[in-house]
């Protein structure tokens, strides 16, 4: 029993190690959590992209459910989603309102130009002061809020066909069923 | 000559090198040096969310600018250095604080280590107690009078 002691210490460490990568790999260990989920939406005022002297306010959103989601032109990842966002989109049932985050308007508008607009709504953020209310660190972030402007669903990151289905859609799914 | 274009160059080196520091640190208009420290004090207890082996204060990513500019204000505003935390841990969680709150959560984190400690002593003073129960025979040609 004794000699098998050195053995046993070492298969729990294996154990150890192996728990730690396998739960590496489901989790991104660089996503911090939000204190905001299942919180009310903080309360912004922010001007579209397209008409910056109209603005958009929480409460003129509340009502219906929807996805915002945070880009910039200079945010390399957003190109990897914005094809998902575009071929996605339509089906989710949600509207897709776009965040434009700490970025130049004519800059944001190129790029919308060179890549679709997949969003129904688009507001800007240039200084990136509102953005801070909501915990954004980086684009691409996505926050699914509902029709009480409660935030259902956060994702860090671009979403992937994989994120949206695993993720975003059951998380619909469930939001719609609570309140349709 | 070509002397001279290399002073004129190294100059402009300089010049622009400097400017180029002066933009990474950004100076903010403290009302005085304690404001200042304070400030420096804050920073540096604080993780940047993006980048998040940095603090605050080292941290050249846009976000991280963003947050100093909050936090002077808010120093400007007379909001005590809890508050400001407060106000971070609202909205980027406790992953901002270099030096977690002691809480259920983090008991594990916390007394851990100590844990640890209490075992490997356990177990070290289990087989002191069982070589001297008389296992010693048994041990002894281990020590041949080889001095080496």
């Amino acid at each position: 029993m004794n000699r098998l002691l050195p053995f046993i210490g070492f298969m729990l460490l294996v154990g150890l190690f192996g728990f730690g990568i396998w739960w590496n790999t489901r989790h991104d260990p660089n996503a911090i959590p939000t204190p905001l989920l299942n919180k009310p939406a903080p309360a912004f005022n922010l001007p579209k992209l397209y008409e910056p002297a109209q603005t958009v306010s929480k409460a003129d959103l509340l009502g219906k459910p929807y996805l915002l989601n945070v880009f910039a032109s200079w945010c390399i990842e957003c190109g990897v989603e914005h094809p998902v966002l575009t071929a996605e989109g339509p089906s989710l049932g949600v509207a897709l309102v776009g965040y434009n985050y700490k970025d130049a308007p004519a800059d944001a508008k190129n790029w919308l130009a060179r890549h679709g607009n997949p969003y129904g709504l688009l507001i800007a953020d240039e200084p990136g002061q509102t953005a801070i209310d909501f915990g954004v660190y980086g684009a691409p972030e996505s926050f699914l809020i509902d029709a009480k402007g409660v935030i259902r669903y956060k994702h860090i990151g671009p979403l992937t066909p994989d994120v949206v289905a695993k993720e975003l859609k059951p998380a619909i799914a469930a939001m719609l069923k609570e309140a349709p | 000559m070509t002397r001279q274009l290399f002073r004129m160059l190294l100059a402009a080196s300089l010049l622009l090198g400097g400017f180029a520091h002066a933009q990474a640190i950004e100076p903010m208009p403290f009302k005085d040096h304690a404001q200042e420290l304070r400030f420096q004090h804050l920073t540096h207890q604080l993780r940047c969310p993006m980048c998040q082996n940095e603090t605050l204060a080292d941290s050249n990513a846009p976000i991280a600018r963003d947050l100093r500019n909050q936090i002077f204000r808010m120093m400007q505003q007379g909001r005590s250095d809890e508050e400001i935390k407060q106000y971070l841990v609202a909205r980027y969680s406790e992953f901002v604080l270099y030096d977690p709150p002691l809480k259920p959560g983090t008991w594990l984190l916390w007394f851990g280590p100590l844990l640890i400690l209490c075992g490997g002593t356990g177990v070290v003073l289990a087989a002191i107690r069982r070589r001297n129960r008389g296992d010693g025979a048994a041990e002894a040609p281990t020590d041949n009078g080889d001095d080496w």
